[in-house]
């Protein structure tokens, strides 16, 4: 089918240009220290993304994937502050931190789960509930102010955000091993299929034998456990969490979703897409920092513009075939 | 037929071409429909008639080809601009093969949406209710005008949608399968009505696989095959069996095969003992043995689906149930339709379009989503996907001119066949069918009763729940015939008869239904 595809070459066309005005507006754009730092800083949204590509796609959404990581970074740091006491190896103790992270991000995913499908309420009001939830805790943790990790691990672990890997700094290699761990998923397994099946018509999956509500569950576990890792790369590079951690996030993670083509109503998601849209959101960011002509405080305006520009085209695309 | 209204309607195309695409559908059609007769439009699963109708009532555009109405005053006006909201104030109505309901609103919503009655401010709902009422009441359907759609059976579905038409004062009607969701009764009340509107100079447009129903109702037979025109013929001149070689092309077989006898030593593999659906208060029991054909008769809303569905763990029973379902003599708990599949039950439903297939979904993603456990290990196979997938495609003779269209896009009896090819593709040993063969063509319906037979003969055991009571009487070993969500009579050997299944579906006779005697025991009387 050489047909020409809108829906899903859109988002790469779109990632093009936006790269093209980032070099039009300045040189140091292609520095190699500005590109790594891009892609670096994409992997936070990315990595949340992905678990939401397949929320979005079973037909559900995850408002709460923000506070979720403020209140899981709070958790490490007082998890591997109080263990500073106890144990000796640092190391062990971030492993432990990394280990309680995911398990904390599966249960949070879980609890979102089994709301939405057992307690019967909708996503949206489930996620917007624990949102605030999260939120909260971890304001309250850090009674109102800021936690900080202690300097001793987090010079330790800050290797795990500025370490370099042939070149590219180890988040990079993070959320590109999750993006082609979600590629396989969804799009080569059995989970996958019945993501797109759920997503597509839920009663039709449930008579073609699907546990609808167990796939459905699955997929907010999954957004838990992306959103956990996304915070284990995050907090060697802040070293801290407050109230104000991760905010905005769940919207960035949605906007990238949606740039990359994945149909909100369900039914249809791409792991490539995601990837391109948390590029083509960030892009945009350090773009606007490189340039006088636009105000670095519009960034939210033109993210905004992008993503209701990205869905009229999907529209329109789908109009024509 | 009545000629004495000389201001009769005519409504012709010429030289009809459609295309998908690059891929022509419809190949130079010409037809004429004249006000006061009824025109029956024959052809295979795919050889076009939907595409035609869409046509005809503006949904479709056409590739190529003339529209020509005249009001019988002589002079014949060419249509140049056809689109739906031009035919349908010209009066031509379309009733889709697939319905077009506003599935969130009432009754009466639906039958005047889009043509709605208006009040001095706002719409005027009293009048509506009471008009849609009438409608109702002329169609003897006992539909609640205040009840919402997406909770009614399909039949009801089908009643509303004509009520809607009345509310269009149609001049053309145009009927896409109208009958494939109706039981013989209701499908009778409809021919009554569609006998009215032809006394009012309607011209009317029906499309059926059922051939009994095409001879008793229609005036004028058009034939399609492959999307060309065979011919259009006088009603009277053709014999049920002249109808199938011309749609065919060739001549038919016997359309039911020999089923197999059950052999005595045969073991129940699936009982139902007092199972207690929602809404009943007798309790239903049932028995299923190998290699056996159990059909089950009944009027629409009799509670035959809901009795499997509860079986399957599909629906709930009533509170306080105590009944038991065993399999091959373990008792089972079908909480989920898996647990089912994976002891080899498959169930295939009668909504197609609501529970079986996704229809924005391509052919190959549906035809293995009941059986992905097959082909995959860690990922899917999808090279055995695909080869599984050609196979069916000619086991099941499904007909496409283009494999990756959607399943939405397939003729209606492809899809049917599709989700048969789908629910068989598990391998089952105990297969319930729900209307197996709704809308499917007559060609295709005797080759999926023979493959039926031949389950049956390697030893698969199958409920064929349907509304054809042909079907149930030309397949069955036994019947169990229910009413109001009880099974009221089985019948068995030569007490399968038409009259005597009526009779229990009823309600006239009525056995007392403790499972003892509706047991796969020699003696029933
Ligand atoms: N939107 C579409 N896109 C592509 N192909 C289509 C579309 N609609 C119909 N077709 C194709 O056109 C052909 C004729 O289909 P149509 O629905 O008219 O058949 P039909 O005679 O009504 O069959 P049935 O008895 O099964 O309802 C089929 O091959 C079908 O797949
Ligand atoms: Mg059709």
């Amino acid at each position: 089918m050489p047909k020409f595809d809108l829906k899903t070459a859109g988002p790469f066309i779109a990632l093009v240009v936006v790269f093209t005005i980032g070099v039009l507006v300045n040189d140091a754009f292609l520095s190699s220290g500005n590109l790594s730092n891009i892609l670096a800083r994409s992997s936070f949204i990315g990595i949340v993304a992905i678990g939401a590509t397949f929320v979005i796609t079973a037909g559900g959404i995850d408002l709460s994937v923000g506070s979720m990581a403020a209140f899981i970074s709070g958790c490490m740091i007082l998890l591997m502050n109080a263990l500073m006491d106890t144990i000796d190896s640092m190391v062990a103790i971030i492993i432990l931190a990394i280990i309680a992270s995911l398990g904390i991000g599966a249960v949070a995913g879980l609890i979102n789960g089994l709301l939405t499908t057992k307690a019967k309420i909708e996503a949206f009001i489930v996620t917007l509930g624990t949102m605030g939830i999260y939120r909260s805790l971890v304001t309250y943790m850090a009674d109102g102010g800021t936690l900080s990790l202690n300097f001793t691990i987090g010079d330790v672990y800050s290797e795990v955000y500025y370490g370099v890997f042939l070149g590219l700094p180890y988040p990079v290699w993070v959320f590109l091993a999750v993006a082609v761990i979600g590629y396989v998923l969804l799009n080569m397994t059995v989970f996958g299929r019945h993501c797109f099946a759920v997503g597509s018509n839920e009663s039709v999956a449930r008579y073609s034998a699907i546990n609808v509500d167990r796939v459905k569950t699955a997929t907010y576990m999954l957004q838990g456990v992306c959103v956990s890792i996304a915070t284990i790369i995050y907090v060697p590079r802040l070293g801290s969490a407050s109230g104000q951690t991760g905010i905005l996030w769940e919207l960035e993670a949605i906007a990238a979703v949606i740039i990359g083509g994945t149909v909100l109503k369900g039914g249809y998601g791409r792991i490539w897409g995601t990837v391109v849209g948390a590029l083509i959101l960030t892009l945009i960011g350090n773009i606007l920092n490189l340039t006088d002509a636009v105000s670095n405080y519009l960034n939210g305006a033109v993210q905004g513009i992008i993503v209701i520009v990205a869905v009229y085209l999907q529209r329109g695309a789908w109009r024509r075939d | 037929m009545s000629d004495e209204n000389t201001k009769s309607l005519i409504f012709s195309v010429k030289n009809l071409r459609k295309s998908f695409g690059p891929v022509e559908v419809l190949h130079g059609i010409d037809l004429t429909l004249r006000g006061g007769e009824v025109h029956a439009i024959l052809g295979e699963n795919g050889a076009g008639k939907s595409t035609l109708v869409k046509i005809l009532s503006g949904f479709e555009a056409l590739t190529q080809g003339e529209l020509h109405i005249s009001d019988g005053s002589g002079s014949s006006q060419r249509l140049t601009l056809w689109n739906n909201a031009i035919a349908e104030q010209a009066g031509v109505v379309l009733i889709h093969q697939e319905f077009n309901l506003a599935e969130q609103l009432t009754v009466a919503e639906n039958i005047f949406l889009g043509n709605e009655i208006n009040g001095r401010f706002f719409l005027d709902k009293k009048t509506m209710r009471i008009k849609a009422q009438e409608y109702l009441d002329v169609l003897r359907s006992d539909i609640d005008p205040d009840a919402a759609v997406d909770q009614l059976p399909v039949s009801a579905k089908q009643m509303v949608e004509i009520a809607k038409a009345q509310a269009k004062n149609a001049r053309v009607l145009v009927l896409d399968e109208p009958t494939a969701v109706l039981t013989q009764q209701e499908s009778q009340v409809l021919f009554e009505l569609i006998d009215r509107f032809r006394q009012d100079g309607v011209a009317i447009v029906f499309i059926s696989h059922k051939l009994d129903e095409i001879k008793q109702i229609a005036d004028v037979i058009t034939v399609l095959r492959d999307g060309e025109l065979v011919g259009s013929y006088s009603a009277a001149d053709l014999s049920k069996d002249d109808m199938a070689r011309l749609m065919v092309g060739r001549e038919l077989s016997s359309l039911f095969p020999e089923i197999p006898k059950v052999p005595d030593a045969s073991k129940v593999v699936l009982r139902v003992s007092d199972l207690l659906l929602q809404g009943s208060s007798e309790p239903s029991s049932f028995e299923l043995r190998k290699g056996e054909v159990l059909g089950f008769s009944g009027l629409v809303g009799s509670g035959r689906t809901a009795l499997i569905e509860t079986v399957l763990g599909l629906r709930n029973s009533a509170k306080g149930n105590t009944g038991r379902v065993e399999l091959r003599g373990e008792r089972v708990n079908f909480k989920q339709l898996s647990v089912a599949r994976s002891k080899g039950v498959a169930y295939l439903t009668k909504d197609r379009k609501g529970s079986g297939l996704l229809l924005e979904k391509g052919l190959v993603f549906n035809f293995s989503l009941f059986s992905l456990h097959k082909i995959s290990r860690l990922l899917i196979d999808t090279k055995q996907e695909d080869v599984a997938f050609k196979k069916a495609v000619e086991t099941f003779d499904i007909r496409m001119k283009d494999k990756s269209i959607v399943a939405g896009n397939l003729s209606g009896g492809n899809q049917q066949k599709l989700l048969l090819a789908k629910i068989l593709e598990a391998e089952p040993s105990v297969i319930i069918i729900d209307e197996p063969t709704r809308g499917i063509d007559i060609g295709t319906k005797s080759q999926i009763y023979h493959f039926i037979a031949e389950l049956v003969a390697s030893g698969h055991s199958l409920i064929l729940i349907s509304s054809d009571i042909t079907e149930v009487i030309g397949l069955s070993h036994r019947v169990a015939v229910m009413y109001h969500s009880q099974i009221s009579g089985v019948l068995e050997g030569d007490g399968i008869e038409e009259h005597e299944i009526m009779r229990y579906a009823t309600g006239l006779k009525n056995k007392p239904s403790h499972h003892d005697q509706l047991g796969s025991g020699t003696s029933n009387a």
